[in-house]
């Protein structure tokens, strides 16, 4: 049965889009047909880190607003056939999104996909509780730092309470992805450390993925990292979580580039 | 700089985790629909507490933790040394 997953935070900026193209193509890789959608209205960003800016025609608004058919709107993505994008509209803001209408467009994605990905917009307002709505499972994602934690705690709640599983008293399913993680910097004391993180907000970890230049680098170049570089660090991270996504029990590793000084020298002037 | 307040620096992650946990403590009442359940809580003991022992404000830590299946209310009181108590 198909899944939606919201990928939220509260706060901006901590890696949402970036996560959601890195688990969308991650999960796309192993076989699931997988779509992507923006939430994001006004700010759409998707589309660029997934390099798919200029293929953009009809988009969720358009959709949502029965302007437009679901498989015109949809972008199937140039590497992976069962990847797919429904990217967000640049010109209108969120009020356009109906709940009745976001609604109709997931049912109709459920009869197509396995795994449908809400990309959330920052904050928690119409927006936000747009893409968390209708969620089975959320993925959120938290830096090591305080104001994120704080806003974390907040989605929780959000999640715990305005979701439509919520409301109908079912649990929904939830996931910590910390991200931007620097271990070094956490080991000194300087940084909030994994289990300062869990034990603050109490959810299952998914994964740690580190800070890398190696994610810069693939939404410079239009393609998740997972795919652009699935063998560094943030991309064997990003295909870790997903296995625990599905079930399976995975030891929990940071993954580290491991660089020699030529690889640092290079890396500097590449990135 | 002295060395202490170099060690501080280099150890600012307990503070920041300390912090959260009273805060969100307090948040976590305000979302759960009773605004400010701590806080009132912590009002209410520090008055019980005060017929017996005198207790300053800042010397009662309430705090709410939530978990995956049960939510736990951990209170702290620091009572001020036995002189200072029949005092
Ligand atoms: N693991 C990482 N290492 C280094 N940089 C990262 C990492 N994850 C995200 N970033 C960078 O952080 C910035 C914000 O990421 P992203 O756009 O994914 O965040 P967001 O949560 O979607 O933001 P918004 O709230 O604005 O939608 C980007 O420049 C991205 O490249
Ligand atoms: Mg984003």
């Amino acid at each position: 049965m198909a899944k939606v997953l919201v990928v939220t935070s509260g706060k901006g900026g901590v890696g949402k889009t970036t996560s959601s193209a890195a688990l969308g193509a991650a999960l796309a890789h192993g076989g699931e047909k997988v779509v992507v959608i923006d939430f994001d209205v006004g700010l759409r960003n998707l589309d660029l880190v997934m390099g798919a800016e200029r293929r953009v025609v009809f988009d969720l608004i358009n959709v949502v607003q029965g302007d437009a058919k679901l498989n015109q709107a949809l972008i199937r993505d140039k590497r992976l056939e069962n990847l797919s994008l429904l990217p967000a509209s640049q010109t209108r803001d969120k009020d356009a999104l109906t709940e009745e209408g976001v609604e109709r467009v997931l049912n109709e994605l459920r009869e197509k996909f396995d795994w449908i990905i809400c990309d959330s917009p920052a904050g928690i307002e119409r927006g936000a509780t747009m893409a968390m709505r209708h969620a089975d499972v959320a993925v959120v994602v938290t830096n090591p730092e305080v104001s994120s934690v704080r806003d974390s705690d907040r989605i929780i709640g959000l999640l715990d309470s305005k979701t439509e599983k919520a409301e109908k008293g079912e649990r929904i399913e939830k996931h910590l992805l910390l991200t931007r993680y620097d271990p070094v910097r956490a080991e000194r004391g300087e940084m909030l450390k994994v289990d300062d993180v869990l034990e603050i907000l109490s959810i299952p970890l998914i994964g740690i993925i580190p800070e890398s230049e190696e994610v810069l680098r693939a939404s410079n170049v239009g393609s998740p990292v997972t795919l652009n570089n699935p063998a560094s660090a943030p991309g064997r991270a990003y295909f870790d979580a997903v296995r625990r996504l599905k079930g399976e029990t995975v030891e929990l590793t940071i993954p580290t580039d491991r660089k020699g000084l030529f690889g640092k020298l290079f890396g500097r002037r590449a990135a | 700089m002295n060395l202490l307040s170099f060690f501080n620096r280099r150890t600012s992650a307990p503070v920041a985790r300390e912090r959260l946990q009273i805060l969100l403590a307090h948040e976590r009442g305000i979302v759960g629909g009773k605004p400010d359940l701590v806080a009132q809580l912590r009002e209410e003991i520090l008055a019980v507490v005060r017929r017996h022992v005198m207790v300053e404000q800042d010397n009662v830590q309430v705090k709410m933790n939530r978990d995956s299946d049960i939510s736990t209310l951990e209170i702290e009181i620091e009572i001020p040394a036995p002189a200072a108590v029949s005092a």
